[in-house]
């Protein structure tokens, strides 16, 4: 499989398998959201259970998809999505494992507004050896009241596939 | 440039460009930098489908345009495949649109980087078209 074929760049997440006490989400988020894309998008930890993990980010004018509305952008909410997604799947294994997306699905049901804030929760409703499979809800803050629906798939990766 | 689309503060923020092609969707591109990194060594998914929904958006806008329309868009819903790794390079991507209605549109981008014909990623796209709020209808 191609995207595995170079994994040579260690993981800082894996070293969280050296620590007691099961997998941290919270700590995992901090060190994904230090860096790269997540920490551009300034993703926060807000929460977990045994197979949930929410995270959020506040309104920016430099996330928003349209400058007269402020609506935030769809790409924002599908980057918290799946990184919420894919911190669910450890959180269920209690463990850090190398994984990719290999899909995620984003019905859009209605427009983030200007200032809110973006909440975004993965939930691993299923677990094979390989396949992470996970569903996402964004919302305002009200669960209730979501602005979107994610469906998706994580795979394995690395060379303890073999 | 003439003709060139307006891109989203997002996706400006991220640094992304379209360029016009003859008789074809335009190409996004988004260079590398840290704020599109995911684990380390790659792009993050949500980087790339930025990228692929914008070029979606762009290629629908151009579609409209030749149309003479300038109607707004609502994104109803997209998924994402991903095939390979993003490296830390320049990514490009092109809609493709299989049906432009009076309602909606089927869409479709792929993403790729130093060779055109090793796709990193591809999405499915559905938008509305409010064409009674084209401000260019007859």
């Amino acid at each position: 499989m191609n995207q595995n074929s170079d994994n040579t760049v260690a993981n800082p997440l894996a070293s969280l398998n050296d620590r007691k006490g099961g997998f941290d989400p919270a700590m995992a988020n901090r060190m994904m959201s230090s860096i790269g894309h997540s920490g551009f998008v300034g993703m926060e930890y807000v929460g977990h259970g045994s197979d949930w993990v929410e995270l959020a980010f506040d309104w920016r004018d430099d996330l928003v998809a349209d400058p007269d509305s402020g609506i935030i952008a769809s790409s924002a909410v599908i980057s918290l999505l799946d990184n919420a997604c894919s911190l669910s799947i450890w959180t269920k294994l209690d463990r850090f494992r190398p994984q990719v997306t290999m899909d995620l699905r984003l019905d859009y049901l209605r427009p983030s507004p200007s200032g809110a804030r973006v909440f975004g929760r993965g939930i691993c409703y299923h677990m094979t050896h390989n396949i992470g499979f996970v569903r996402g809800i964004a919302h305002n803050g009200d669960m209730d009241d979501p602005l979107a629906h994610a469906s998706g798939t994580f795979i394995r990766v690395g060379n303890i596939l073999s | 440039m003439t003709g060139m689309p307006s891109l989203p503060p997002y996706a400006l923020a991220l640094d992304m460009q379209a360029e016009m092609q003859d008789g074809e969707a335009p190409v996004v591109t988004m260079p590398f930098a840290s704020k599109v990194q995911g684990r380390p060594g790659f792009l993050h998914g949500g980087a790339i489908s930025g990228l692929l929904e914008i070029a979606a958006v762009a290629a629908i806008h151009d579609a409209l345009r030749k149309q003479g329309s300038d109607a707004p868009i609502k994104q109803v819903n997209v998924t994402i495949d991903f095939m390979r790794g993003g490296k830390p390079e320049l990514t490009y991507a092109q809609g493709t649109i299989t049906r432009l209605g009076r309602t909606m549109a089927n869409v479709s981008a792929h993403a790729w980087q130093d060779d055109p014909d090793r796709i990193i990623a591809q999405a499915h796209m559905h938008y509305l078209i409010s064409r009674s709020r084209d401000r260019k209808a007859v």
